[in-house]
């Protein structure tokens, strides 16, 4: 049986419809946003142009950005086997002709599909509140560098990470809390690689942000083969213990 | 409901999709409350959508794992009317359950688990190779010489009395039953009823573990 998009549709139709009904996920990819949009524009325009932390404080900012695509899909992944399996729901679904490769696309797609479109639109408002409001300097500082560019290149990546640590720990924990804090803590190691750029604690450079994004890729394209082959399904229907 | 069910048809990767979906709506008799949210809905119905969605894509086979689990006696009769109907359409049903009144009522065969295979075959034949074949006899009296009336039909093993009348062990129930009626009406007995007796699933089934407690403790 080969690979199918036809399935892979199927189910993250489901996905897309069961986040819109539930409150718990609409409310996550509400506040996370908000929460994330808030503190750096406030530090944004009240920061001093002339200020020898400008450089700092606009990483800072961005990293906020960054924190999104992180977190967003850290939490529902870790609901999206545990969680399922609790309601019942995941039986039904595991007993089709679906296959784990397809199973575990389309669950990383419909966290990826809304993550991405969400941190996209949050940067976006970013940028213009920022072209709108903040210091003129500081808003050259914005967009003269590569930050730009990097934002839009470690989102997706970053969102990546966070999916294949956070399915694989759903599928192996027995509860959503459990699985909730296990997920966000994985997602943050290259989380600090960044902040640590960003706070000029680890030199900028153009070599180390595309080996960085590289080996998140790499990861990205590498996990999804290896979270399959340790997908147990007879497992995750019979609810034996692994 | 519907969409539900479109997502499953997915899975399965059918066509007519819409079609098929009336279909098993249909077979279920939820045509009516398609656009109901599943998670709304009562354990009963819910155990109706999940046989909907096995219908989808009209299997010849189907494995149902206590389909009436947890379920209140009307929606427990609901589901096995439906088990019936799909039964009478020639699809092949393998029904686990612990219901074994349910297995007597639905099942062509029935296999008894403990730990392992321990019989198999139909209702009837797991009866026979378990108990021997008795008449339940009923009188308006207890006769005065039981020993003498049913010692004089030869037909019959073995005897036995009972709350409600006797239990008479017969080599062939079809043959005992005449002669020992005319037995009864000649020693003067009122017969309120002569029957085969009828152990049910449930004695088979305890009377196996019986066999197997005994086993184990020798």
């Amino acid at each position: 049986m080969s690979f199918s998009w036809t399935r892979v549709g199927a189910l993250l139709r489901k996905e897309l419809r069961d986040y819109r009904r539930n409150r718990f996920v609409i409310g996550t990819m509400a506040a996370v946003p908000v929460l994330f949009i808030t503190l750096p524009m406030i530090q944004l325009i009240a920061a001093n142009a002339t200020g020898k932390d400008l450089s700092v404080r606009i990483g800072l900012s961005l990293l906020y950005m960054l924190v999104i695509p992180v977190t967003m899909p850290s939490v529902v992944c870790a609901y999206s086997v545990v969680g399922e399996r609790e309601q019942g729901t995941l039986e039904p679904v595991l007993t089709t002709p679906i296959r784990r490769e397809e199973f575990l696309i389309a669950k990383a797609l419909a966290a990826f599909v809304p993550t991405l479109v969400i941190a996209y639109a949050v940067f976006g408002i970013f940028l213009a509140v920022a072209a709108l409001f903040a210091h003129p300097v500081i808003v050259s500082a914005i967009y003269a560098g590569t930050h730009v560019l990097v934002q839009f290149l470690f989102m997706p990546l970053l969102a990546g990470w966070a999916i294949w640590v956070g399915i694989p720990v759903s599928a192996r924990s027995t509860d959503v809390r459990v699985a909730q804090q296990l997920s966000v803590l994985g997602s943050v190691p290259p989380l600090v690689i960044l902040a640590l750029m960003s706070l000029n604690v680890i030199t900028e450079s153009t070599t180390l942000a595309i080996g960085l994004a590289a080996a998140l890729l790499a990861f990205d394209l590498l996990a999804w083969r290896v979270v399959a082959a340790m997908f147990d399904r007879e497992r995750l229907v019979t609810g034996r213990r692994g | 409901m519907t969409e539900n069910l479109q997502c499953f048809a997915g899975l399965y990767e059918l066509d007519n999709v819409h079609g098929r979906i009336e279909r098993a709506l249909g077979a279920v008799n939820l045509e009516d409350r398609a656009r109901d949210l599943c998670g709304s809905l009562s354990k009963g119905l819910r155990q109706r959508v999940a046989l909907a969605r096995a219908l989808l894509d009209d299997p010849a086979v189907l494995f149902l794992d206590e389909p009436t689990s947890g379920l209140d006696p009307v929606a427990t009769r609901e589901v096995h009317e439906l088990i019936a109907s799909l039964r009478e359409r020639g699809v092949t049903i393998f029904l686990t359950t612990h219901r074994l009144e349910e297995a007597e009522r639905l099942c062509d065969r029935v296999a008894i688990l403990n730990t392992t295979l321990r019989m198999i075959g139909r209702p009837d034949e797991l009866r026979e190779q378990l108990f021997r074949r008795s008449l339940d006899v009923r009188l308006r009296a207890p006769l005065d010489d039981p020993k003498a009336v049913f010692g004089a039909v030869s037909e019959i093993e073995g005897w036995e009395q009972t709350p409600s009348g006797y239990t008479l062990t017969v080599s062939d129930p079809d043959l005992a039953a005449p002669a020992l009626a005319r037995a009864l009406v000649g020693a003067g007995a009122d017969i309120l009823s002569i029957a085969e007796s009828r152990h049910s699933l449930e004695g088979v089934y305890l009377e196996l573990i019986d066999e197997d407690v005994e086993a184990k403790a020798r």
